[in-house]
């Protein structure tokens, strides 16, 4: 059953992430990433991280897209205006062929030596995934990095109102 | 049924290989940023990976450290894009490549 899961929401994922880099069109792009994410999640509860998986749902197929397609929206490009983007053919082979190589080399080095089993041999801990077992890491041991990245959050905002005033 | 953690660590170099071709072929900026985002994406999965393997949840932990920093990346990406094209008209890459505004 789970093989079955994985191999299906595995094929999806790529599917929807060769849509993302082949398509002209930003709004299509944008919604086959969705498809890549949600996929993404479902691997995620297989690895037994529900808490990620809905974050996953919440934050990066909710909000981030959302922010996505709200400026594609905003920028009103016409399908005249993204020509510039087909064509170039033997570039994008290239580029293609050489990940390609890249790729296959790291998976048989992956395939040939094994690391071991996601579901059997480590012990999990009783509350591996959930809320209150990640909470528990990010407010003890990893405070710090977390406070740090509200910093980041704020010069985030900050930066954003900067750049997005002096235009008006 | 177990699925090998090697299944997972390829789906997650195959997803990261597409996002790079993505951001080296494409032109246009907003499907670069798309492409980016599946990138980082890709890297989640392989620690969500790792830290099922390991029992261990700091995986999770820096999970949503990565998510974190790539919702500030979009925030900031989206605002200069939209600040270009309104000096610019354009977003193609191999136009935009001035140094000053």
């Amino acid at each position: 059953m789970e093989t079955v899961l994985f191999y299906i929401f595995a094929a999806l994922a790529v599917i929807g992430a060769m849509a993302v880099v082949s398509n002209t069109n930003p709004v299509t792009g944008v919604v086959s990433l969705v498809l890549t994410l949600f996929s993404t999640a479902v691997l995620f509860v297989l690895l037994i991280a529900h808490f990620i998986a809905v974050i996953q749902v919440l934050i990066y197929a909710g909000a981030i897209l959302v922010l996505f397609l709200f400026t594609v929206m905003f920028l009103n490009l016409r399908p005249e205006g993204l020509v510039f983007d087909v064509g170039r053919f033997y570039e994008k082979l290239g580029v293609l062929i050489i990940l390609m190589v890249v790729t296959g080399a790291f998976s048989m080095e992956l395939f040939s030596n094994s690391i071991g089993s996601a579901n059997g041999g480590t012990q999990l801990p009783e509350e591996f995934g959930t809320v209150e077992g990640v909470s528990r890491l990010l407010f003890t041991q990893y405070l710090l990095p977390f406070e740090l990245t509200s910093i980041l959050i704020i010069v985030a905002i900050l930066g954003v109102v900067a750049i997005a005033k002096r235009r008006v | 049924m177990n699925v090998d953690v090697t299944h997972y660590l390829v789906l997650g170099a195959v997803l990261f290989v597409i996002g790079g071709y993505g951001v080296i072929a494409r032109k246009n900026i907003i499907i670069v940023l798309l492409s980016l985002e599946l990138m980082l994406n890709a890297v989640n999965l392989t620690f969500v990976t790792f830290s099922r393997m390991h029992g261990d949840m700091i995986g999770h932990v820096f999970m949503i450290m990565a998510l974190t920093v790539a919702a500030a990346e979009v925030a900031v990406g989206l605002a200069l894009i939209v600040a270009i094209y309104a000096h610019r008209e354009t977003v193609d890459i191999d136009v935009l490549k001035m140094l000053k505004g």
